[in-house]
């Protein structure tokens, strides 16, 4: 990503630096929050994330445990039940399959189950995507798991800004909040602020305005959709992005909003297309006020409906590219 | 068996640790010159373990395997062409480019995979016995794991099924010392891993990882046992893998002397010491020069393979036909 230079308040950091400062700043304003996962400590995470944390604030708060994700999510469950901010760390999304009991049939439930009696302030880090080769169980999308699941928050920042102060809304957060990043982010960098500014779960942001067509795009196709978006202005076809970042609550309004203005939809997101998170998108546009504005069919641009394979090449082609983004956004341009 | 008296069976360990260690070499070498892509786990240091286990094993017997699992593909002797292929992703790969290192599987030699998942392997394992058994049979499958995988709930779900089943299961424990970054001690409260096997009710014993001749007698015991339909049991094997866990690995979290004791201990010298009495020194170097001309032919053939073809990407995702 190109950077702009950094307004006031703000410096130019990677989305995994400031993923660390957003843990740190929570850490030294709360006491009651705590990380744990594997190789978080001295390793230091293996995407380099948590750093020198555990060399700041200790082993007792920044806890590497075995290789057990069932039980690391089911401790940070009955910590946060019990008074603490527990921020785990799952090293790939892939394997919040080890621990989908604790996520799914105790966190995400335990506030309604009792009564509101209470409550299960947890969040769950994770990176998923792919890109790098480390093939099928190494490199899902699995947003729509968590999505479907009513009682869990989903969250996923596409820009460093957003990975600080969505993650510092999630940990603010009294639910349990899944925050799903993405590998190929780690590197990128942005402008960051420098104070512990929230950026609420909720809210949507329009990345680029655009008249012909809305682009809605998930995590790592945030920047792709720009990068295509930039590229359609070169043809003539204005294209604005928006970037829903958190999936649960969905910002639908600014969607609408944008469709409203366009009349047309491109769906854009890396995880397979049956059954998707972005169909629900579609769906509530179909139900809504912006239906009648729709000049074109919505699109819907997704991963292929396969594992992802280890070879690069066949890797490139089972998600969507910066060049499918284009295609797919002009036909529906030139169609319409 | 003893590995050392015999000269065709010391031949062929010996070239088989070698063929290992060279292999991983020249991966190491691929990866960092760029032409590898991915990630890699290497075993260099802990090729007694595959070597001394499937020694103990004939065919049609399974074994299941780790992110760690070059060692063992070689050992149950795969073939090291479509092994390379696929790290090359190549269409003539074990997998056709789709599975890469941390998926390769030979079925055809009852190797059901390398598993991207910690533990994932054991209870498989623990099903491909129950096959042996509804079928009727006498094979046995063995279960390689690390020593972080002993924390799972996989594993402690997939062991205790085939100690209540009593089925033909051998679970072998590659105790490198760590898991990633996390030292085993720190992972258990337990001294030895092997100590585990009493909660289940099968035996354990614990011994000489960078000793293929006492992995091959732990775990030939545990075989013969497990086919004359006694039961699973639980071998660890003490060793050390020389290499970081992975390619991001900077080793913060041991020391040089350490890796350097360790590799002092080096399991493929030791055995070169250990059949001295049986191979000459020619005899000796011959199996090291067929480990490295056989890896230079999986890399050159590899090298010359098509590419795995993005155009038939969807079409292995199910099976066709029937049952
Ligand atoms: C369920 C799961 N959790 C975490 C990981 C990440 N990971 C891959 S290998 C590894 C360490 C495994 O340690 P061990 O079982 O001792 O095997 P070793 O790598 O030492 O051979 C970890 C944490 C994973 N692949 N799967
Ligand atoms: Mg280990």
């Amino acid at each position: 990503m190109t950077t702009a230079p950094a307004a006031p308040g703000t410096r130019t950091l990677t989305y995994a630096d400031a993923v660390r400062e957003a843990l740190a700043q929570a850490m030294t304003a709360d006491e009651r929050v705590f990380l744990l996962g594997e190789d978080i400590g001295t390793y230091g995470g293996a995407f380099g994330v948590t750093g020198d944390l555990v060399h700041r604030f200790g082993e007792e708060r920044v806890r590497d445990t075995p290789i057990s994700e069932l039980g690391i999510v089911g401790a940070a469950v009955g910590a946060a039940l019990t008074g603490m901010r527990p921020v785990v760390e799952i090293q790939f999304s892939d394997f919040t399959a080890q621990a989908m009991d604790q996520i799914v049939n105790q966190a995400a439930k335990i506030h309604f189950m009792l009564g509101g009696a209470a409550t299960v302030p947890l969040v769950l880090r994770a990176p998923g995507g792919s890109g790098t080769g480390a093939a099928a169980q190494h490199s899902q999308s699995l947003e729509a798991w968590f999505a479907h699941v009513p009682g869990l928050k989903v969250v996923m920042p596409s820009t460093p800004a957003d990975a600080k102060g969505l993650l510092l809304a999630a940990i603010d957060d009294p639910n349990p909040v899944i925050v799903l990043e993405h590998k190929l982010l780690y590197k990128d960098s942005g402008p960051v602020p420098e104070d512990a500014a929230r950026v609420p779960l909720g809210t949507a942001e329009v990345r680029r305005p655009g008249a012909d067509l809305t682009v809605v795009a998930t995590g790592v196709m945030v920047p792709r959709a720009l990068a295509a978006a930039e590229r359609l202005a070169g043809e003539g076809i204005s294209a604005g992005v928006v970037d829903p970042r958190t999936l649960r609550p969905l910002d639908t309004e600014t969607i609408l909003d944008s469709v409203v203005e366009t009349g047309r939809l491109l769906l854009v997101q890396e995880a397979p297309k049956t059954c998707g998170y972005v169909a629900e998108i579609a769906a509530a546009v179909a139900g809504s006020r912006a239906f009648g504005h729709l000049r074109a069919p919505v699109g819907r641009l997704c991963g292929l409906d396969v594992p992802i394979p280890y070879a690069p090449q066949l890797e490139r082609a089972a998600v969507p590219q910066v060049e499918d983004i284009v295609r797919e956004a002009r036909d529906l341009v030139r169609r319409w | 068996m003893d590995l050392t008296k015999d000269a065709a069976t010391a031949r062929h360990a010996l070239r088989t640790m070698w063929t290992i260690r060279r292999f991983e070499e020249a991966v190491d070498d691929l990866f960092a010159r760029g032409l590898m892509h991915g990630t890699m786990h290497l075993s260099i240091g802990q090729e007694a373990v595959p070597v001394g286990a499937c020694l103990a094993l004939r065919d049609g017997d399974y074994i299941t395997s780790t992110h760690r699992g070059h060692g063992h593909c070689i050992a149950k002797g795969a073939r090291l062409d479509a092994m390379m292929a696929e790290l090359l992703a190549k269409e003539t790969g074990y997998c056709r480019g789709r599975g890469g290192s941390m998926h390769i599987a030979d079925v055809a030699t009852g190797n059901l995979g390398a598993n991207g998942i910690v533990a994932g392997g054991v209870p498989i394992a623990t099903g491909a016995a129950l096959s042996v058994r509804l079928r009727g049979g006498d094979a046995v499958a063995v279960s390689f794991f690390g020593d972080g995988a002993v924390n799972e709930g996989a594993w402690h779900e997939g062991v205790n099924l085939a100690a209540v089943w009593r089925l033909p299961v051998v679970f072998v424990c590659e105790n490198n010392q760590y898991g990633m970054s996390m030292p085993a001690t720190r992972a258990a409260r337990v001294d030895r891993l092997a100590e585990r096997a009493a909660a289940y009710g099968m035996p354990g014993v614990t011994v000489d990882g960078n000793d293929p001749q006492a992995v091959h007698d732990a775990v030939a015991d545990a075989v013969h046992r497990a086919r004359a339909g006694q039961g699973p049991a639980l071998v660890e094997a003490l060793t050390y893998r020389w290499k970081g866990h992975s390619k991001s690995d900077k080793n913060l979290y041991r020391t040089r002397d350490e890796i350097d004791a360790w590799r002092e201990r080096d399991p493929i010298a030791r055995f070169e010491r250990a059949v001295a009495g049986t191979l000459s020194e020619p005899e000796i170097a011959d199996c090291r020069e067929q480990a490295v001309a056989a890896v230079r032919a999986a890399v050159r053939s590899a090298h010359a393979a098509p590419d795995a073809d993005a155009g038939s990407l969807t079409d292995a995702v199910y099976a066709e036909g029937a049952a």
